[in-house]
Order: structure tokens, then C-alpha cells, then sequence
């Protein structure tokens, strides 16, 4: 049946309404005045200011700091995680697994506001990092275990027939099968960290401002003009693009989520 | 022997990320339902139960005969008591139930779009959906703060207009429509995403058919691809309404005075009044609505299923 041209229409208004936004904003960095108003000429000062901003260099570093640990951590218990749910019939790994996903953001953020408090524990660098890892662990378990349920079992059999212990059959024969499947998990694990914003605000302390909490202490203050954050939210669009770019390429279904 | 190694393999496995998710995430929420039920301290945060000495002994506070001034109902009692605060969980339900009413209309069109592609297409417009999805939530929010600010293009054209027909100029940010406009934006793609999952497995002869007992194309969609699409729409609902109704942070920066939602009270009671049992009890409010609408969808996405 073909499409008709009203649903054509209507689709490239959405598509509009999804890109229009964000096109803005990239124009805005480019624009030669401090009112995110009117077009006036084209300019690269917003970019130079914001390479001589302290604040927000240091920023930066936090996020790139705690996305790189958060990342590797989350990583390695992710897929066990995922290899553990696919292989054993287990029940509350899963349920532990997958409940931070599906609920409110916020809850998970108070819940480890209390608990590092309570613990004694100076808020900073490292409470963000644990709790990025914790809500990044079940990310990249879904998309290892969806790329394990993809696999042929019987591969894995072959090797053991053919007499590999369990951990050889393992390290030669799933853990290269399911390799896109981790690589796109850490990827994503990365990538929610350095986005991450609503679990930052309530376990970040004094000094660990990383760069969408320095965005959002920007922008809160409307009436002062920030063009940088024009800029700084251009450059941060081209990281995490380049990142999902490489995630298509590498495993195209594990960005499907909503499957 | 090789039971014994078979288990202490899965306990290898499974372990560690169970261990981390038990210390990060399970013993963090259950201290949060326990703090409900505890005091606020002097200086915010709870009543200790312990109290250490300049000599470093601890000495335990509670005891039998007086664990009533530690363990109280009274912040859920404080929450029934004054109606603001059930007002306050109707009006984000409110705000919720319409971007997720808003965002269904929005992506059938692209959903069907998409379902009906060929394959090379289809990828492509699903990465389209997908990428915007992928930037920074606070830059997609702050893009709406410019487009809606009052001097922005879109703002003097739309006063230009009202102008014309004789009404107010209206100022656009900070009121619940901006709140609105950035939960449809940000959520958009969790409903597309769920339908054209299901759009796509529909039998096209179905339409054909119901075309040659002519059936217009209001009727077709209605009679047929609605209610086939059922379980797509309510995956949607869910995944679109369970993030929209804990949101802060859209309402904090598009929102005004009158337009915070359930998120806003519990950031308030954490940071701001720094009253932990009762931002607690909010928090354990919010828990069960969500879990009262994951029910609702699987349970209406589930029998609409079994009907068809």
C-alpha cells in the first residue's frame, strides 16, 4: 500500500520539529551577537572564549574523566550481567538489572543523595562515578544479552566437542561472537555518563560540576547571556554524534532499544 | 564435583554486578523507604540514631522505650493532610497524560512512515529518530528556552499574528505550555520507536481488502490499523508517561511558578528545605504511580493483544 502524501507531509513536519532545535542552537554559536535573538553576522569568538573558560575546561574534564571510568566499569559488570541473565535462570539480577531503566531518573538520585550522605562520604568526583555506573550497568547487559540471543549455541558446542574447556570455548569462540555487542555497550555506557544530568545534580558536590551541570547553572539565570553555551553544546552534539556513528556501524541493532 | 564448579562459575559471573547493584542501587532505595519514616535533623537530613562522643565512643540513641521520637507516620500523615500535595501529583499526571496523548499523534504519522519503507530507507528514517534522541536532554531543553524566549523570531512572529486578530501579546516561555512542548520534544522518539515495532508487523491485506469492501481511509485506519496498533501505542505510554511524570528539570528551566511537577517538591525537600523523610515520602509516591501505570499499560498492551 503506498504511503500517502498527507502522512508524507505530517512526517517531515515531525522530522522538522526534532532537528529545528538543535539546528538553532549550532547556528546561534556561529552568531555574531550575545542575544540568542536575531542573526546578525558569522564568528568563531564564542568557540575562542570558551577555550579560555576555566570553569568550563575543567568542567569538561570532570565529564571525560568520570565517562571513561563509569565506562570501563560498567563495561565489564554489564556484560557479565548480560552473559549471567542469558545463561542462568535468575531472578533478581534481572529485576535489579532493569528496574533503574525504567524508573524516574530522579528516584535514583535522591535514593544515592541519602545514601552517600548517610555513609559519610564527601560528595564529589567519585559519588558521581559510582552512581553513573550503576544506572549504566543495565544499558550495556541489554544490548550483550540481545547479541548473545542472537548467537548460535551450537558453535559453542562444536568447540566443546571438539575439546575446549569452558573458558577456552568462552574467550575464543562467544566473547569474539558477541564483541560489537560490548563494544556498543560501552560506547553507550559512555555516552549516557557524559549526558547525564538529573543523577549528577544530586550526588555532585562543591568543585565537581561537570559540563551539563555547568550548562544548567548557565542557562538557569536568564537574563544573563550566555553564548558559549552555544557553543559548548555544538561541540558536545559532535561528540556524542561521532560516538552513535560509531555504534550504527559497529552493531546497527543494538541501537534499537524500543524493539 | 562438576555441580560444585558449574555453581561457583555462576556465582563468578553474576556476582560482582549483583554485589555492585545491591550496595548502588537496592540498600540505597531501602534506606530511602526507611528515612520516610524518620525524623528530620536539626540541620536537614534525618535525626542521627547514633551520636558519637569527642572520645570516639558510639552510643546507640534509640531504644525500646522511646523509638516513637525517632520512628514516626507522620510525614505520610503530612502529605494526606494537605491537599496541595494531591493536587500537585494530579497536575503532573496531567502534564504527563498530555505529552503522552501529544506524542502519540505526533509519531503515528512517522511510525507508519517508517514501518511502510523499503529496508534501506527504513534504517536510515529510524537513525534520524533515534539521533537528536542521543544529544544532550539539557541542550534539547535549552533549545526550547531560545525558540520560546520573547525576543526569538518565532515569539515576535506569533505576536505579529495575534496582533493581527486583535489579541494580547502572550509570552511563551516560562508557562506550562514550554513545559509541555519540552516533555512532547524530549520523549518523542519513545513512542515512535515502539510503534513502528508494531506498525511494521501488519498485515498490509488486511487494508487492501477492507479498500475493495469500501471502507474509506478514516474508516480503514480506524476499524483496522488503531485498534491491530493497540500494543504499540501502550508500550509507548509507558515508555513516554513513566519519565515525563518524574521530570524536574523541564519544568525548572521552561516552567513557572505555577508549572512544577511532583519532581520539582522532591528536589526542593533534598536540597533546598533539606527535609529528607518527607522528600522520602514524595519520592515513595512517585515510586507507586509509576508502578500503577507500568501495571495499567501491560495489563490494557496485554488483553487488547489476547482480544485481536
Amino acid at each position: 500500500m503506498k504511503v500517502s502524501r498527507w502522512v508524507w507531509g505530517a512526517a517531515i513536519v515531525v522530522y522538522a520539529f526534532l532537528y529545528l532545535p538543535l539546528a538553532i542552537v549550532v547556528a546561534f554559536s556561529f552568531n555574531d551577537s550575545a542575544l540568542n535573538a536575531e542573526w546578525v553576522g558569522f564568528t568563531l569568538d564564542w568557540y575562542r572564549l570558551l577555550f579560555r573558560d576555566d570553569v568550563m575546561i575543567e568542567a569538561a574534564t570532570h565529564t571525560l574523566l568520570i565517562g571513561f571510568v563509569t565506562c570501563v566499569v560498567a563495561t565489564v559488570l554489564g556484560t557479565l550481567a548480560g552473559y549471567a541473565m542469558y545463561k542462568y535462570r535468575l531472578r533478581l539480577l534481572p529485576v535489579l538489572v532493569l528496574t533503574p531503566i525504567a524508573i524516574p531518573e530522579i528516584l535514583m538520585g535522591v535514593s544515592l543523595l541519602i545514601f552517600f550522605v548517610m555513609l559519610n562520604m564527601t560528595l564529589g568526583l567519585v559519588s558521581i562515578t559510582l552512581s553513573h555506573i550503576a544506572f549504566c550497568i543495565g544499558f550495556v547487559a541489554i544490548v550483550v544479552r540481545s547479541r548473545l540471543q542472537g548467537m548460535d549455541e551450537s558453535l559453542v558446542e562444536a568447540a566443546r566437542d571438539l575439546g575446549a574447556s569452558p573458558i577456552t570455548a568462552f574467550r575464543r569462540i562467544t566473547l569474539p561472537l558477541i564483541m560489537p555487542g560490548i563494544i556498543a555497550g560501552a560506547l553507550m555506557a559512555f555516552t549516557l555518563s557524559i549526558d547525564d544530568f538529573v543523577i549528577s545534580f544530586f550526588t555532585a558536590g562543591v568543585g565537581s560540576n561537570t559540563l551539563p551541570l555547568e550548562i544548567y547553572s548557565r542557562v538557569k539565570v536568564p537574563v544573563k547571556l550566555n553564548p558559549e553555551v552555544n557553543a559548548v553544546s555544538t561541540l558536545l552534539m559532535l561528540l556524542t554524534l561521532s560516538l552513535i556513528l560509531i555504534v550504527s556501524k559497529v552493531a546497527p541493532s543494538a541501537l534499537r532499544a524500543g524493539d | 564435583m562438576r555441580n560444585l564448579s558449574s555453581r561457583l562459575s555462576r556465582w563468578l559471573i553474576s556476582g560482582p554486578p549483583l554485589l555492585y547493584l545491591l550496595i548502588f542501587f537496592a540498600a540505597p532505595t531501602l534506606i530511602m523507604v526507611f528515612a520516610a519514616f524518620r525524623i528530620p535533623g536539626d540541620y536537614g537530613g534525618l535525626l542521627p540514631l547514633l551520636q558519637t562522643d569527642d572520645a570516639g565512643k558510639t552510643e546507640v540513641l534509640i531504644n525500646a522505650g522511646n523509638w516513637h521520637d525517632f520512628i514516626t507516620f507522620e510525614n505520610f500523615g503530612r502529605f494526606f493532610e494537605d491537599s496541595i500535595y494531591a493536587e500537585l501529583f494530579l497536575k503532573s499526571f496531567w502534564y504527563a497524560g498530555i505529552t503522552t496523548l501529544i506524542c502519540i499523534v505526533l509519531a503515528y504519522p512517522l511510525a507508519w512512515l517508517i514501518a511502510r519503507s523499503n529496508k534501506k530507507t527504513r534504517d536510515l528514517l529510524v537513525l534520524l529518530v533515534i539521533l537528536p534522541f542521543w544529544s544532550n536532554f539539557l541542550i534539547r531543553v535549552y533549545a526550547w528556552m531560545i525558540i520560546l524566549g520573547p525576543q526569538s523570531y518565532f515569539s515576535v512572529a506569533l505576536n505579529h499574528l495575534l496582533a493581527l486578530v486583535g489579541i494580547e501579546p502572550v509570552s511563551l516561555l516560562f508557562s506550562q505550555f514550554a513545559v509541555i512542548i519540552g516533555l512532547v520534544y524530549v520523549h518523542l522518539p519513545f513512542m515512535v520507536l515502539p510503534l513502528y515495532a508494531n506498525l511494521e508487523k501488519h498485515d498490509m491485506a488486511l487494508l487492501d481488502a477492507a479498500q475493495d469492501l469500501g471502507a474509506n481511509a478514516w474508516q480503514r485506519f480506524w476499524r483496522i490499523t488503531w485498534p491491530l496498533s493497540l500494543p504499540g501505542v501502550w508500550a509507548g505510554t509507558a515508555l513516554v508517561f513513566i519519565p515525563a511524570l518524574g521530570m524536574f528539570a523541564i519544568p525548572d528551566l521552561l516552567g513557572g511558578t505555577n508549572s512544577i511537577m511532583i519532581g520539582n517538591l522532591i528536589k526542593q525537600q533534598f536540597l533546598d528545605s533539606r527535609d529528607w523523610p518527607f522528600g522520602s515520602v514524595l519520592s515513595i509516591m512517585l515510586t507507586l504511580s509509576v508502578l500503577l501505570m507500568a501495571a495499567i499499560a501491560g495489563w490494557a498492551g496485554r488483553s487488547k493483544k489476547e482480544r485481536a
